[in-house]
């Protein structure tokens, strides 16, 4: 009996001296990458807000300029729990386009996450998927890697085309399917016709919260423009 | 003597008892993420590197582990190694780490891992278990990437597409293209893809072993020119 204890003891002892370890290896690693990784994060998603709105039509730090967006919207543009806020680009301190987050949640696979970029004046500055699970070959074509269907929401707005035509060419809308794909191009123009809908409604307060903030500018290198 | 032992090994993680073809272990990250040269070989790296590390500490260890605590110390090593791993994955190819999704920090129920800890590392020295931890990880990696070469070949007509997610920008210009613009085969890339070229693999692999099975046995025993053969199917005229 008393040998048994032992045995416990013992084992208990190294196994939890092997957690120890590991953990203490685990957080060495987290600590060594932890820096690395928020970069990595960052970079990506400055990659993709800079496509919408590029360097030279804006000088602030799209990145850290942000707005956050009111609960009672998140359900329209799909965020449901998790929020998220507006980026705000401006030139000197005038704000002239928002970057919305948006997910349309009847793609073919789940969720198609977006950013939509909009203008001041409510025209479409582009749009960009920024995650899908959609059929390789078929939906996927909705990402600007596989082809350039995104690109033709560039300069449309609400009454352009006007709201019935807010949709696919099968529905009778404007804008094209793919052979083979209409519930994914399907789901991403009713979420955008939705986004650009909360712009519409939510633009002035956007605005006015805009020019209450401070600017925040990106290191000045990467800006030549002022003439 | 050593050199015989670690050419056996290599002969058995390569080829004999490779983990992807003879056990048919991973297959879960073996038919997914196979869909291009750049997933598999990012995947087949992470593994290689998981199995490597898990067989040398687990080598490191095993005499001073008790058999009623073998198991769970090996499990905490191995999700150790794959936790750093898809940390630095993160840290330095964070694309293609969001491709590869869930099946990084699944690489810790590839049975192949655990399977090789308990059966090669706990009874062998530290260099042979490295070595055994490094040609398995190789055969599986390298069975990865064929599937991956002739997905993306077949499927998207492309070669080497994307790489630059894992060497940086070098690695732009690799892209062949190989049927020119708008080619796609689509049942390449979805699972179903996966399932066939495993299966040729397979097959391919025992043709290849039936070959050489017999080639010996012709030397061992040459067969009498006129000797009969006993057909077993089809008809006969």
């Amino acid at each position: 009996m008393a040998g048994m204890g032992k045995s416990i003891r013992f084992n208990s002892l190294v196994l939890g001296l092997f957690a120890l370890i590991t953990a203490s290896l685990l957080a060495g690693t987290y600590l060594g990458t932890k820096d690395r990784i928020a970069e990595a994060q960052r970079e990506v998603a400055k990659r993709a807000l800079l496509e919408i709105v590029p360097l030279h039509r804006h000088t602030n730090d799209l990145l850290l300029d942000t707005v956050p967006i009111p609960a009672n919207f998140w359900h329209t543009l799909g965020l449901e729990d998790e929020g998220g806020a507006v980026h705000i680009a401006r030139q000197g301190d005038e704000p002239v386009a928002a970057i919305v987050p948006a997910v349309a949640p009847d793609g073919y696979n789940g969720d198609i996450h977006l950013i939509v970029g909009i203008n001041i004046d409510g025209t479409l500055a582009g749009v960009r998927v920024v995650s899908h699970h959609e059929t390789p070959g078929l939906g996927d074509k909705v990402d600007l890697k596989k082809s350039d269907w995104i690109l033709g929401f560039d300069g449309k707005s609400l009454d352009n085309p006007k709201p019935p035509q807010w949709k696919v060419k099968k529905d009778g809308g404007a804008f094209d399917q793919f052979t083979g794909a209409t519930i994914t191009p399907r789901a991403v123009v009713k979420q955008v016709y939705k986004t650009l809908k909360y712009y519409h409604e939510d633009r002035e307060r956007l605005l006015k919260a805009a020019r209450q903030k401070p600017t925040v500018t990106h290191e000045a290198s990467e800006d030549t423009d002022n003439g | 003597m050593a050199d015989i032992r670690s050419r056996d090994i290599a002969h058995n993680g390569l080829w004999k008892n490779n983990p992807a073809l003879v056990q048919l272990l991973g297959l879960c990250p073996l038919l997914a993420v196979t869909g291009s040269v750049v997933n598999a070989l990012g995947l087949g790296l992470a593994t290689i590197l998981v199995l490597a590390g898990s067989n040398t500490v687990v080598s490191m260890i095993r005499n001073h582990v008790s058999e009623a605590v073998k198991i769970p110390a090996f499990v905490m090593i191995i999700a150790t190694f794959t936790t750093c791993t898809e940390l630095l994955m993160q840290a330095f190819t964070y694309e293609l780490y969001t491709i590869l999704g869930i099946f990084i920090p699944l690489i810790v129920t590839n049975c192949m891992i655990l399977g090789r800890a308990e059966a090669f590392a706990s009874k062998n020295p530290v260099a042979l278990s490295l070595f055994d931890g490094l040609m398995m990880g190789c055969g599986f990696g390298a069975v990865l990437l064929l599937i991956g070469a002739i997905r993306e070949i077949l499927g998207s007509g492309t070669l080497f597409a994307n790489m630059h997610l894992l060497f940086g920008p070098i690695a732009e210009g690799w892209t062949l293209n190989l049927f020119g613009e708008g080619y796609g085969f689509l049942i390449a890339v979805l699972p179903p893809g996966a399932f066939l070229v495993a299966g040729m693999l397979i097959a391919l692999k025992n043709i290849i072993d039936d070959r050489i099975e017999k080639r010996r046995a012709a030397r061992r025993a040459p067969v009498a020119t006129g000797s009969k053969r006993v057909r077993t199917t089809g008809a006969i005229s």
